[in-house]
Protein backbone atom coordinates (compact mmCIF):
# COMPACT_ATOMS: atom_id res chain seq x y z
CA UNK A 1 0.00 0.00 0.00
CA UNK A 2 2.30 3.00 -1.19
CA UNK A 3 -0.54 5.03 -1.97
CA UNK A 4 0.14 8.43 -0.46
CA UNK A 5 -3.32 10.14 0.62
CA UNK A 6 -4.89 13.39 -0.90
CA UNK A 7 -3.29 16.53 0.97
CA UNK A 8 -7.07 17.81 1.62
CA UNK A 9 -7.58 14.90 3.28
CA UNK A 10 -4.87 15.05 5.83
CA UNK A 11 -6.05 16.88 8.58
CA UNK A 12 -8.92 14.46 9.53
CA UNK A 13 -6.76 11.22 10.12
CA UNK A 14 -5.25 12.24 13.21
CA UNK A 15 -8.59 12.88 15.05
CA UNK A 16 -8.84 10.13 17.92
CA UNK A 17 -11.45 7.88 17.76
CA UNK A 18 -13.34 6.08 20.88
CA UNK A 19 -15.31 3.34 18.97
CA UNK A 20 -16.40 2.48 22.85
CA UNK A 21 -17.71 5.23 23.80
CA UNK A 22 -19.90 6.06 21.41
CA UNK A 23 -20.87 2.43 21.13
CA UNK A 24 -22.46 2.91 23.88
CA UNK A 25 -24.10 6.14 23.22
CA UNK A 26 -25.33 5.09 19.80
CA UNK A 27 -27.29 2.29 22.31
CA UNK A 28 -28.63 4.55 24.07
CA UNK A 29 -29.86 6.88 21.71
CA UNK A 30 -31.37 3.85 19.82
CA UNK A 31 -32.90 2.32 22.86
CA UNK A 32 -34.89 4.93 24.68
CA UNK A 33 -36.40 2.41 26.88
CA UNK A 34 -33.02 2.03 28.28
CA UNK A 35 -33.59 5.53 30.88
CA UNK A 36 -37.41 6.48 29.94
CA UNK A 37 -39.12 3.14 31.31
CA UNK A 38 -37.00 3.64 34.80
CA UNK A 39 -37.81 6.95 34.84
CA UNK A 40 -41.59 6.47 34.67
CA UNK A 41 -41.48 4.32 37.29
CA UNK A 42 -40.10 6.46 39.31
CA UNK A 43 -42.83 8.89 38.20
CA UNK A 44 -45.39 6.52 39.46
CA UNK A 45 -44.19 5.72 42.54
CA UNK A 46 -43.68 9.66 43.45
CA UNK A 47 -47.16 10.12 42.58
CA UNK A 48 -48.01 7.11 44.90
CA UNK A 49 -45.98 9.08 47.40
CA UNK A 50 -47.61 12.49 46.90
CA UNK A 51 -50.91 10.36 47.83
CA UNK A 52 -49.85 8.77 50.62
CA UNK A 53 -48.33 12.24 52.15
CA UNK A 54 -51.82 13.21 53.42
CA UNK A 55 -52.30 10.34 55.52
CA UNK A 56 -48.74 10.96 56.48
CA UNK A 57 -49.21 12.23 59.89
CA UNK A 58 -51.78 10.36 61.15
CA UNK A 59 -49.76 7.01 60.30
CA UNK A 60 -46.96 8.17 62.11
CA UNK A 61 -48.87 9.04 65.14
CA UNK A 62 -50.56 5.69 65.16
CA UNK A 63 -47.31 3.63 64.76
CA UNK A 64 -45.85 5.80 67.59
CA UNK A 65 -45.78 3.38 70.21
CA UNK A 66 -44.03 0.49 67.79
CA UNK A 67 -40.75 0.67 66.80
CA UNK A 68 -41.55 -2.16 64.34
CA UNK A 69 -44.51 -0.41 62.94
CA UNK A 70 -42.72 3.13 62.97
CA UNK A 71 -39.70 2.13 60.82
CA UNK A 72 -42.16 -0.03 58.75
CA UNK A 73 -44.36 3.40 57.80
CA UNK A 74 -40.80 5.62 57.30
CA UNK A 75 -38.88 3.07 55.30
CA UNK A 76 -41.99 1.45 53.17
CA UNK A 77 -41.77 3.66 50.18
CA UNK A 78 -37.70 3.58 50.00
CA UNK A 79 -37.78 -0.07 49.87
CA UNK A 80 -40.78 -0.17 47.66
CA UNK A 81 -39.09 2.30 44.93
CA UNK A 82 -36.02 0.98 45.05
CA UNK A 83 -37.40 -2.51 44.33
CA UNK A 84 -39.37 -1.57 41.73
CA UNK A 85 -36.99 0.61 39.88
CA UNK A 86 -34.70 -2.19 39.94
CA UNK A 87 -37.13 -4.89 38.56
CA UNK A 88 -37.82 -2.76 35.58
CA UNK A 89 -33.92 -1.92 34.94
CA UNK A 90 -34.10 -6.18 35.18
CA UNK A 91 -36.73 -6.53 32.85
CA UNK A 92 -35.39 -3.87 30.43
CA UNK A 93 -31.99 -5.25 30.69
CA UNK A 94 -33.52 -8.65 29.50
CA UNK A 95 -35.57 -7.28 26.48
CA UNK A 96 -32.73 -4.98 25.42
CA UNK A 97 -30.34 -8.22 25.04
CA UNK A 98 -32.80 -10.39 23.51
CA UNK A 99 -33.04 -7.51 20.66
CA UNK A 100 -29.13 -5.85 20.75
CA UNK A 101 -27.68 -8.76 18.17
CA UNK A 102 -30.94 -9.58 16.49
CA UNK A 103 -32.43 -6.42 15.73
CA UNK A 104 -29.29 -4.86 13.91
CA UNK A 105 -30.09 -8.18 11.73
CA UNK A 106 -33.28 -8.26 10.91
CA UNK A 107 -33.63 -4.66 10.12
CA UNK A 108 -30.14 -5.03 8.41
CA UNK A 109 -28.66 -2.49 10.34
CA UNK A 110 -25.54 -4.57 10.88
CA UNK A 111 -24.48 -3.97 7.38
CA UNK A 112 -24.07 -0.77 8.13
CA UNK A 113 -22.33 -0.81 11.52
CA UNK A 114 -20.52 -3.42 9.90
CA UNK A 115 -19.30 -0.85 7.33
CA UNK A 116 -17.49 1.20 10.25
CA UNK A 117 -13.94 0.56 12.05
CA UNK A 118 -15.12 -0.64 14.46
CA UNK A 119 -14.75 -4.19 15.95
CA UNK A 120 -17.32 -7.14 16.47
CA UNK A 121 -15.88 -7.46 20.02
CA UNK A 122 -16.20 -4.09 20.96
CA UNK A 123 -19.13 -3.70 19.49
CA UNK A 124 -20.70 -6.76 21.73
CA UNK A 125 -18.73 -5.17 24.91
CA UNK A 126 -20.82 -2.17 24.17
CA UNK A 127 -24.04 -4.54 24.33
CA UNK A 128 -23.22 -6.07 26.78
CA UNK A 129 -22.19 -3.04 29.28
CA UNK A 130 -25.48 -1.57 28.76
CA UNK A 131 -27.36 -3.90 31.66
CA UNK A 132 -23.96 -4.44 33.77
CA UNK A 133 -23.25 -0.83 33.72
CA UNK A 134 -25.21 1.81 31.77
CA UNK A 135 -28.53 0.57 33.62
CA UNK A 136 -27.59 0.05 36.92
CA UNK A 137 -25.67 3.12 37.51
CA UNK A 138 -28.59 5.28 35.99
CA UNK A 139 -30.86 2.90 38.09
CA UNK A 140 -28.76 4.00 41.39
CA UNK A 141 -28.85 7.47 40.84
CA UNK A 142 -32.55 7.77 39.88
CA UNK A 143 -33.36 5.83 42.72
CA UNK A 144 -31.23 8.01 44.99
CA UNK A 145 -33.00 11.04 43.51
CA UNK A 146 -36.33 9.78 43.70
CA UNK A 147 -35.84 8.93 47.13
CA UNK A 148 -34.17 12.39 48.10
CA UNK A 149 -38.02 13.61 46.79
CA UNK A 150 -39.69 11.39 48.70
CA UNK A 151 -37.71 12.60 51.92
CA UNK A 152 -38.28 16.18 50.76
CA UNK A 153 -42.37 15.39 50.32
CA UNK A 154 -42.40 13.80 53.74
CA UNK A 155 -40.51 16.36 55.38
CA UNK A 156 -43.13 18.64 54.16
CA UNK A 157 -46.12 16.88 55.23
CA UNK A 158 -44.71 16.50 58.89
CA UNK A 159 -43.95 20.56 59.04
CA UNK A 160 -45.52 21.86 62.32
CA UNK A 161 -45.77 18.06 63.93
CA UNK A 162 -42.26 18.16 65.64
CA UNK A 163 -42.59 15.16 67.06
CA UNK A 164 -43.48 13.09 64.27
CA UNK A 165 -40.46 14.69 62.56
CA UNK A 166 -38.15 13.58 64.70
CA UNK A 167 -39.23 10.35 64.71
CA UNK A 168 -39.34 9.98 60.56
CA UNK A 169 -35.98 10.99 60.57
CA UNK A 170 -34.76 8.70 63.13
CA UNK A 171 -36.21 5.52 61.27
CA UNK A 172 -34.09 7.06 58.20
CA UNK A 173 -30.83 6.03 57.75
CA UNK A 174 -30.50 7.61 53.95
CA UNK A 175 -26.70 7.49 53.60
CA UNK A 176 -25.95 3.69 54.80
CA UNK A 177 -29.51 2.60 52.29
CA UNK A 178 -27.46 4.52 49.57
CA UNK A 179 -24.22 2.95 50.34
CA UNK A 180 -25.98 -1.05 50.66
CA UNK A 181 -28.18 0.05 47.87
CA UNK A 182 -24.38 0.58 45.61
CA UNK A 183 -23.40 -2.87 46.85
CA UNK A 184 -26.43 -4.61 45.82
CA UNK A 185 -26.53 -3.14 42.55
CA UNK A 186 -23.03 -4.46 42.16
CA UNK A 187 -23.98 -7.83 43.30
CA UNK A 188 -26.54 -7.94 41.08
CA UNK A 189 -25.00 -7.09 38.10
CA UNK A 190 -22.26 -9.65 38.90
CA UNK A 191 -25.22 -12.18 39.78
CA UNK A 192 -27.04 -11.39 36.76
CA UNK A 193 -24.47 -11.34 34.41
CA UNK A 194 -24.52 -14.93 32.97
CA UNK A 195 -28.61 -14.54 32.82
CA UNK A 196 -27.74 -10.99 30.34
CA UNK A 197 -24.89 -12.68 28.47
CA UNK A 198 -26.64 -16.00 27.27
CA UNK A 199 -29.70 -13.93 26.32
CA UNK A 200 -26.85 -11.64 23.76
CA UNK A 201 -25.60 -14.93 22.60
CA UNK A 202 -29.47 -16.25 21.92
CA UNK A 203 -30.08 -12.60 20.30
CA UNK A 204 -26.88 -13.10 18.19
CA UNK A 205 -27.56 -16.69 16.78
CA UNK A 206 -31.29 -17.00 16.71
CA UNK A 207 -32.85 -16.57 13.08
CA UNK A 208 -36.42 -15.53 15.26
CA UNK A 209 -38.44 -16.22 18.37
CA UNK A 210 -35.02 -15.22 20.19
CA UNK A 211 -37.58 -15.12 23.26
CA UNK A 212 -38.52 -19.11 22.61
CA UNK A 213 -35.21 -19.83 22.31
CA UNK A 214 -33.53 -18.41 25.43
CA UNK A 215 -36.13 -19.78 27.56
CA UNK A 216 -37.21 -23.22 26.31
CA UNK A 217 -33.94 -24.89 26.67
CA UNK A 218 -34.31 -24.46 30.22
CA UNK A 219 -37.70 -24.72 31.06
CA UNK A 220 -37.30 -28.15 29.27
CA UNK A 221 -34.24 -29.30 31.29
CA UNK A 222 -36.33 -28.28 34.16
CA UNK A 223 -39.45 -30.55 33.71
CA UNK A 224 -37.00 -32.81 32.23
CA UNK A 225 -35.17 -33.35 35.19
CA UNK A 226 -38.52 -33.75 37.22
CA UNK A 227 -40.11 -36.32 35.32
CA UNK A 228 -36.67 -38.62 34.90
CA UNK A 229 -35.74 -38.25 38.43
CA UNK A 230 -38.41 -36.48 40.32
CA UNK A 231 -36.18 -33.79 41.23
CA UNK A 232 -36.93 -29.82 41.26
CA UNK A 233 -33.24 -29.01 42.00
CA UNK A 234 -32.90 -27.60 38.21
CA UNK A 235 -35.85 -25.01 38.65
CA UNK A 236 -34.08 -24.48 42.42
CA UNK A 237 -31.08 -23.60 40.23
CA UNK A 238 -32.84 -21.20 37.99
CA UNK A 239 -34.52 -19.38 40.58
CA UNK A 240 -31.27 -19.08 42.37
CA UNK A 241 -29.89 -17.40 39.55
CA UNK A 242 -32.49 -14.67 39.57
CA UNK A 243 -32.59 -14.08 42.90
CA UNK A 244 -30.09 -15.96 44.95
CA UNK A 245 -28.01 -12.41 45.10
CA UNK A 246 -29.62 -11.07 48.51
CA UNK A 247 -29.48 -14.17 50.78
CA UNK A 248 -25.14 -13.99 49.68
CA UNK A 249 -24.90 -10.35 49.66
CA UNK A 250 -27.00 -9.70 52.31
CA UNK A 251 -27.92 -11.29 55.86
CA UNK A 252 -31.84 -11.54 55.43
CA UNK A 253 -33.78 -10.09 57.73
CA UNK A 254 -35.36 -11.92 60.75
CA UNK A 255 -38.87 -12.42 61.47
CA UNK A 256 -39.44 -10.49 64.84
CA UNK A 257 -35.37 -9.35 65.31
CA UNK A 258 -34.85 -6.08 65.69
CA UNK A 259 -33.97 -3.89 62.44
CA UNK A 260 -29.95 -4.03 61.39
CA UNK A 261 -28.47 -1.39 60.28
CA UNK A 262 -28.05 -1.55 56.41
CA UNK A 263 -24.14 -1.41 56.14
CA UNK A 264 -23.61 -4.46 58.93
CA UNK A 265 -26.04 -6.80 57.08
CA UNK A 266 -23.55 -6.38 53.89
CA UNK A 267 -21.52 -9.23 53.67
CA UNK A 268 -19.23 -9.38 51.01
CA UNK A 269 -17.06 -12.11 51.93
CA UNK A 270 -19.54 -14.33 51.49
CA UNK A 271 -20.53 -13.21 47.60
CA UNK A 272 -17.11 -13.44 46.52
CA UNK A 273 -16.60 -16.74 48.12
CA UNK A 274 -19.92 -18.17 46.70
CA UNK A 275 -18.61 -20.38 43.97
CA UNK A 276 -21.94 -20.17 41.58
CA UNK A 277 -20.81 -16.31 41.44
CA UNK A 278 -17.56 -17.14 39.53
CA UNK A 279 -19.06 -20.31 38.00
CA UNK A 280 -21.47 -17.60 36.59
CA UNK A 281 -18.91 -15.12 35.34
CA UNK A 282 -17.38 -17.92 33.51
CA UNK A 283 -20.54 -18.77 31.83
CA UNK A 284 -21.23 -15.39 31.31
CA UNK A 285 -17.64 -14.78 29.60
CA UNK A 286 -17.53 -17.78 27.47
CA UNK A 287 -21.07 -16.56 26.26
CA UNK A 288 -19.38 -12.92 25.06
CA UNK A 289 -16.83 -14.56 23.10
CA UNK A 290 -19.49 -16.84 21.37
CA UNK A 291 -21.48 -13.84 20.74
CA UNK A 292 -18.77 -11.96 19.51
CA UNK A 293 -18.11 -14.69 17.17
CA UNK A 294 -21.55 -15.25 16.04
CA UNK A 295 -21.51 -11.47 14.75
CA UNK A 296 -18.80 -12.01 12.72
CA UNK A 297 -20.75 -15.18 10.82
CA UNK A 298 -24.13 -14.49 10.93
CA UNK A 299 -25.54 -12.53 8.16
CA UNK A 300 -28.33 -10.14 8.07
CA UNK A 301 -31.80 -12.38 8.27
CA UNK B 1 -0.43 -2.78 -6.57
CA UNK B 2 -3.92 -4.62 -7.15
CA UNK B 3 -6.62 -3.17 -4.83
CA UNK B 4 -8.87 -6.42 -4.81
CA UNK B 5 -7.23 -10.13 -5.79
CA UNK B 6 -9.43 -12.91 -5.65
CA UNK B 7 -8.05 -16.46 -6.61
CA UNK B 8 -10.66 -19.38 -6.90
CA UNK B 9 -13.31 -17.49 -4.64
CA UNK B 10 -16.35 -19.93 -3.99
CA UNK B 11 -18.90 -19.73 -1.54
CA UNK B 12 -22.07 -21.69 -1.69
CA UNK B 13 -25.72 -21.50 0.14
CA UNK B 14 -26.53 -25.13 0.85
CA UNK B 15 -26.92 -26.81 -2.20
CA UNK B 16 -27.30 -22.89 -4.27
CA UNK B 17 -23.65 -21.69 -5.65
CA UNK B 18 -23.20 -18.22 -5.49
CA UNK B 19 -19.62 -17.79 -6.67
CA UNK B 20 -17.80 -20.39 -8.56
CA UNK B 21 -14.28 -19.98 -8.85
CA UNK B 22 -14.25 -16.62 -9.50
CA UNK B 23 -11.03 -14.64 -10.87
CA UNK B 24 -10.60 -10.87 -10.39
CA UNK B 25 -7.99 -8.51 -10.09
CA UNK B 26 -8.95 -5.10 -9.65
CA UNK B 27 -6.07 -2.31 -10.13
CA UNK B 28 -5.93 0.44 -7.51
CA UNK B 29 -7.39 3.95 -9.47
CA UNK B 30 -10.37 1.96 -11.51
CA UNK B 31 -14.04 2.37 -11.53
CA UNK B 32 -15.17 -1.06 -11.90
CA UNK B 33 -19.07 -2.08 -12.72
CA UNK B 34 -20.35 -4.87 -11.87
CA UNK B 35 -23.22 -5.94 -14.35
CA UNK B 36 -25.10 -9.24 -13.58
CA UNK B 37 -28.88 -10.50 -13.38
CA UNK B 38 -30.33 -11.02 -10.24
CA UNK B 39 -29.17 -13.71 -7.81
CA UNK B 40 -25.83 -14.09 -10.59
CA UNK B 41 -23.71 -13.39 -7.01
CA UNK B 42 -22.75 -10.34 -7.36
CA UNK B 43 -23.44 -8.97 -3.78
CA UNK B 44 -22.18 -12.21 -2.49
CA UNK B 45 -18.89 -11.17 -4.11
CA UNK B 46 -19.07 -7.96 -2.85
CA UNK B 47 -19.92 -9.26 0.72
CA UNK B 48 -16.52 -11.50 0.78
CA UNK B 49 -14.75 -8.61 -0.33
CA UNK B 50 -15.72 -7.15 2.72
CA UNK B 51 -15.56 -9.86 5.03
CA UNK B 52 -19.02 -9.77 5.76
CA UNK B 53 -19.88 -13.53 4.68
CA UNK B 54 -17.21 -16.46 4.79
CA UNK B 55 -15.66 -17.84 1.56
CA UNK B 56 -13.61 -20.29 0.43
CA UNK B 57 -10.43 -19.42 -1.53
CA UNK B 58 -7.54 -16.70 -1.72
CA UNK B 59 -8.64 -12.69 -1.49
CA UNK B 60 -6.75 -10.01 -0.80
CA UNK B 61 -7.90 -6.59 -0.64
CA UNK B 62 -5.57 -3.57 -0.48
CA UNK B 63 -2.89 -6.41 0.34
CA UNK B 64 -5.04 -7.74 3.79
CA UNK B 65 -6.72 -10.85 4.31
CA UNK B 66 -10.29 -9.21 4.73
CA UNK B 67 -11.59 -12.19 6.70
CA UNK B 68 -8.76 -11.43 9.29
CA UNK B 69 -7.56 -8.29 9.34
CA UNK B 70 -11.07 -7.17 9.14
CA UNK B 71 -10.80 -4.41 12.02
CA UNK B 72 -7.48 -2.67 9.96
CA UNK B 73 -9.19 -3.33 6.94
CA UNK B 74 -12.60 -1.21 7.43
CA UNK B 75 -10.27 1.70 8.00
CA UNK B 76 -9.49 1.72 4.23
CA UNK B 77 -13.02 0.36 3.04
CA UNK B 78 -15.77 1.84 3.02
CA UNK B 79 -19.40 0.52 1.30
CA UNK B 80 -22.64 0.53 1.21
CA UNK B 81 -23.62 -3.20 1.11
CA UNK B 82 -27.39 -2.20 0.86
CA UNK B 83 -29.77 0.80 0.48
CA UNK B 84 -32.13 2.12 3.59
CA UNK B 85 -30.07 -0.07 6.19
CA UNK B 86 -29.15 3.24 8.25
CA UNK B 87 -30.51 2.95 12.26
CA UNK B 88 -33.97 4.04 12.15
CA UNK B 89 -34.26 5.04 15.52
CA UNK B 90 -31.44 7.53 15.23
CA UNK B 91 -30.96 11.25 14.27
CA UNK B 92 -29.35 12.64 11.73
CA UNK B 93 -27.23 14.38 13.64
CA UNK B 94 -26.71 11.41 15.47
CA UNK B 95 -25.34 9.25 13.02
CA UNK B 96 -23.17 11.61 11.98
CA UNK B 97 -21.62 12.43 15.71
CA UNK B 98 -21.28 8.58 15.98
CA UNK B 99 -19.55 8.32 12.63
CA UNK B 100 -17.08 11.12 13.57
CA UNK B 101 -16.62 9.59 16.77
CA UNK B 102 -15.71 6.55 15.21
CA UNK B 103 -13.75 6.87 12.19
CA UNK B 104 -10.66 8.28 11.62
CA UNK B 105 -10.96 9.43 8.12
CA UNK B 106 -14.44 10.94 7.96
CA UNK B 107 -15.04 14.76 7.51
CA UNK B 108 -17.97 16.04 9.06
CA UNK B 109 -18.20 19.19 7.23
CA UNK B 110 -17.99 17.15 3.93
CA UNK B 111 -20.72 15.05 5.02
CA UNK B 112 -22.95 18.46 6.50
CA UNK B 113 -21.85 19.88 2.62
CA UNK B 114 -23.86 16.81 1.03
CA UNK B 115 -27.00 17.22 3.25
CA UNK B 116 -27.18 21.07 2.44
CA UNK B 117 -27.95 19.59 -1.09
CA UNK B 118 -30.47 17.79 0.10
CA UNK B 119 -34.28 18.14 1.94
CA UNK B 120 -32.65 16.17 5.10
CA UNK B 121 -33.16 17.71 8.51
CA UNK B 122 -30.52 17.12 10.95
CA UNK B 123 -33.16 16.73 13.79
CA UNK B 124 -35.51 13.91 11.66
CA UNK B 125 -35.05 10.63 12.97
CA UNK B 126 -33.44 8.20 9.83
CA UNK B 127 -37.11 6.40 10.39
CA UNK B 128 -39.03 9.60 9.33
CA UNK B 129 -37.23 9.94 6.31
CA UNK B 130 -38.23 8.80 2.92
CA UNK B 131 -36.58 6.04 1.31
CA UNK B 132 -34.95 7.73 -1.04
CA UNK B 133 -33.36 10.06 1.53
CA UNK B 134 -32.21 7.45 4.01
CA UNK B 135 -30.11 6.39 0.69
CA UNK B 136 -29.29 10.30 0.27
CA UNK B 137 -27.95 10.61 4.07
CA UNK B 138 -25.91 7.30 4.35
CA UNK B 139 -24.41 8.22 0.29
CA UNK B 140 -23.52 11.65 2.16
CA UNK B 141 -21.49 9.59 5.09
CA UNK B 142 -19.80 7.32 3.13
CA UNK B 143 -18.30 9.82 0.25
CA UNK B 144 -17.40 12.18 3.39
CA UNK B 145 -14.81 9.12 4.35
CA UNK B 146 -11.62 9.01 3.33
CA UNK B 147 -11.29 5.68 1.86
CA UNK B 148 -9.10 3.68 0.05
CA UNK B 149 -11.39 1.33 -1.75
CA UNK B 150 -15.34 2.19 -2.22
CA UNK B 151 -17.81 -0.78 -2.54
CA UNK B 152 -21.42 0.46 -3.60
CA UNK B 153 -23.89 -2.36 -3.79
CA UNK B 154 -27.43 -0.91 -5.99
CA UNK B 155 -26.16 2.64 -4.50
CA UNK B 156 -29.17 4.64 -6.20
CA UNK B 157 -31.85 2.11 -5.71
CA UNK B 158 -35.06 4.35 -4.58
CA UNK B 159 -33.62 7.37 -6.06
CA UNK B 160 -35.08 10.01 -8.34
CA UNK B 161 -33.35 10.27 -11.80
CA UNK B 162 -32.18 14.18 -10.91
CA UNK B 163 -30.47 12.69 -7.56
CA UNK B 164 -29.01 9.70 -9.11
CA UNK B 165 -27.28 12.05 -12.18
CA UNK B 166 -26.10 14.14 -9.44
CA UNK B 167 -24.68 11.45 -7.18
CA UNK B 168 -22.50 10.15 -10.22
CA UNK B 169 -21.14 14.09 -10.79
CA UNK B 170 -20.25 14.29 -7.57
CA UNK B 171 -18.96 10.69 -6.78
CA UNK B 172 -16.12 11.48 -10.18
CA UNK B 173 -16.21 15.12 -9.35
CA UNK B 174 -15.56 15.75 -5.54
CA UNK B 175 -14.83 11.91 -4.55
CA UNK B 176 -12.64 9.95 -6.93
CA UNK B 177 -9.20 11.12 -7.63
CA UNK B 178 -7.29 8.32 -9.17
CA UNK B 179 -5.54 6.99 -6.15
CA UNK B 180 -9.26 5.90 -4.76
CA UNK B 181 -10.99 2.53 -6.42
CA UNK B 182 -14.38 1.66 -6.72
CA UNK B 183 -16.44 -1.03 -7.15
CA UNK B 184 -20.14 -0.33 -8.44
CA UNK B 185 -22.93 -2.69 -8.66
CA UNK B 186 -26.46 -1.59 -10.23
CA UNK B 187 -29.32 -2.21 -12.61
CA UNK B 188 -29.42 1.69 -13.63
CA UNK B 189 -26.41 -0.13 -16.20
CA UNK B 190 -26.32 2.89 -19.16
CA UNK B 191 -26.64 5.65 -16.63
CA UNK B 192 -22.68 4.90 -15.16
CA UNK B 193 -21.59 3.95 -18.51
CA UNK B 194 -19.39 7.56 -18.92
CA UNK B 195 -18.34 6.49 -15.20
CA UNK B 196 -16.59 3.25 -15.32
CA UNK B 197 -13.13 2.70 -16.38
CA UNK B 198 -13.88 -1.17 -16.51
CA UNK B 199 -16.92 -3.47 -16.83
CA UNK B 200 -17.52 -6.83 -16.04
CA UNK B 201 -20.44 -9.12 -16.16
CA UNK B 202 -21.13 -12.14 -14.49
CA UNK B 203 -23.60 -14.77 -14.32
CA UNK B 204 -24.43 -17.65 -12.06
CA UNK B 205 -21.24 -17.12 -10.15
CA UNK B 206 -18.85 -16.96 -12.60
CA UNK B 207 -17.16 -14.14 -14.16
CA UNK B 208 -18.63 -14.40 -18.00
CA UNK B 209 -16.67 -11.13 -19.40
CA UNK B 210 -14.57 -8.16 -18.35
CA UNK B 211 -12.99 -5.44 -20.15
CA UNK B 212 -11.83 -1.84 -19.83
CA UNK B 213 -14.32 0.92 -21.20
CA UNK B 214 -11.51 1.60 -24.26
CA UNK B 215 -11.33 -1.70 -25.46
CA UNK B 216 -15.03 -1.71 -24.65
CA UNK B 217 -15.42 0.84 -27.25
CA UNK B 218 -12.76 -0.40 -29.69
CA UNK B 219 -14.12 -3.59 -29.77
CA UNK B 220 -17.96 -3.56 -29.61
CA UNK B 221 -19.92 -1.35 -32.94
CA UNK B 222 -23.71 -1.68 -33.34
CA UNK B 223 -25.13 -1.25 -36.62
CA UNK B 224 -28.37 -0.02 -37.63
CA UNK B 225 -29.63 -1.03 -41.03
CA UNK B 226 -32.62 -1.09 -43.01
CA UNK B 227 -34.68 -4.55 -43.70
CA UNK B 228 -32.74 -4.63 -47.43
CA UNK B 229 -29.52 -4.69 -46.01
CA UNK B 230 -30.16 -7.33 -43.34
CA UNK B 231 -29.07 -10.21 -45.17
CA UNK B 232 -25.56 -8.68 -45.69
CA UNK B 233 -25.20 -7.63 -42.23
CA UNK B 234 -26.00 -10.90 -41.14
CA UNK B 235 -23.17 -12.40 -43.34
CA UNK B 236 -20.19 -10.38 -40.83
CA UNK B 237 -21.82 -13.27 -38.35
CA UNK B 238 -23.10 -10.50 -35.42
CA UNK B 239 -23.29 -11.80 -31.76
CA UNK B 240 -26.91 -10.37 -31.34
CA UNK B 241 -29.84 -9.08 -33.24
CA UNK B 242 -32.84 -6.95 -32.39
CA UNK B 243 -35.46 -4.62 -34.15
CA UNK B 244 -36.54 -1.08 -33.39
CA UNK B 245 -38.66 0.90 -35.47
CA UNK B 246 -38.39 -1.45 -38.59
CA UNK B 247 -34.55 -1.06 -38.72
CA UNK B 248 -32.52 -4.06 -37.43
CA UNK B 249 -29.60 -3.33 -34.60
CA UNK B 250 -26.96 -6.08 -34.59
CA UNK B 251 -24.21 -6.32 -32.40
CA UNK B 252 -20.23 -7.06 -33.33
CA UNK B 253 -17.41 -8.51 -31.65
CA UNK B 254 -14.09 -6.68 -33.50
CA UNK B 255 -15.64 -6.71 -37.09
CA UNK B 256 -14.35 -4.67 -39.30
CA UNK B 257 -16.10 -0.97 -39.55
CA UNK B 258 -15.54 0.04 -42.69
CA UNK B 259 -17.48 -2.94 -44.49
CA UNK B 260 -20.25 -2.43 -42.08
CA UNK B 261 -20.18 1.71 -42.13
CA UNK B 262 -20.89 1.16 -46.13
CA UNK B 263 -24.16 -1.23 -45.24
CA UNK B 264 -25.40 0.81 -42.14
CA UNK B 265 -24.98 3.41 -39.46
CA UNK B 266 -22.67 2.06 -36.80
CA UNK B 267 -22.34 3.36 -33.11
CA UNK B 268 -21.01 2.46 -29.33
CA UNK B 269 -23.63 -0.20 -28.26
CA UNK B 270 -24.83 0.54 -24.25
CA UNK B 271 -23.31 -1.55 -21.47
CA UNK B 272 -26.44 -3.14 -21.48
CA UNK B 273 -27.11 -3.99 -24.81
CA UNK B 274 -23.81 -5.88 -24.94
CA UNK B 275 -25.34 -7.12 -21.31
CA UNK B 276 -28.56 -8.61 -22.94
CA UNK B 277 -26.31 -9.76 -25.88
CA UNK B 278 -23.75 -12.13 -23.90
CA UNK B 279 -26.27 -13.13 -21.83
CA UNK B 280 -28.28 -14.61 -24.50
CA UNK B 281 -25.60 -16.37 -26.22
CA UNK B 282 -24.64 -17.66 -22.89
CA UNK B 283 -28.15 -19.18 -21.69
CA UNK B 284 -28.09 -20.70 -24.98
CA UNK B 285 -24.77 -22.64 -24.65
CA UNK B 286 -26.43 -24.07 -21.65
Amino acid sequence: MTTVDSPKAAPQLSSPTRPMYWSIRREIWENRSIYAAPVVTACIMLFGVFISMFTLPHRISAAMGDPGKLHGVVEMPYDMTAGLILVTAFLVGVFYCLDALYGERRDRSILFWKSLPVSDRTTVLAKAAIPLVVLPLFSYVLIQVTQLIIVILYTIALLGNAQALAAFYSNLKFFQLSVALLYAFVAIALWHAPVYCWLLLVSGWAKRATFLWAVMPFLAIGVFVKIAFGSTSFFTFLGNRLVGWFSKAFIAPQKGASHLDPLAAMTPGTLLSTPSLWIGLLFAALCLAAAVRMRRYREPI
Amino acid sequence: MACIEARGLRKAFGATIALDGVDLRVEEGRILGIIGPNGAGKSTALHAILALTPYQGELKVLGCDPWSERDQLMRDVSFIADVAVMPRGMRVSQALDYVDGVHPRFDRTKAEGFLAKTNIKPTSKVRELSKGMVTQLHLALVMAIDAKLLVLDEPTLGLDILYRKQFYDSLLNDYFDRSRTIVVTTHQVDEIQDVLTDVMFINQGRIVMECGMEEFESRYVELMVRPENLAAARAYNPMHERQVFGRSILLFDQPDRDELAAIGDLRTPGIADLFVAVMGNHGADQ
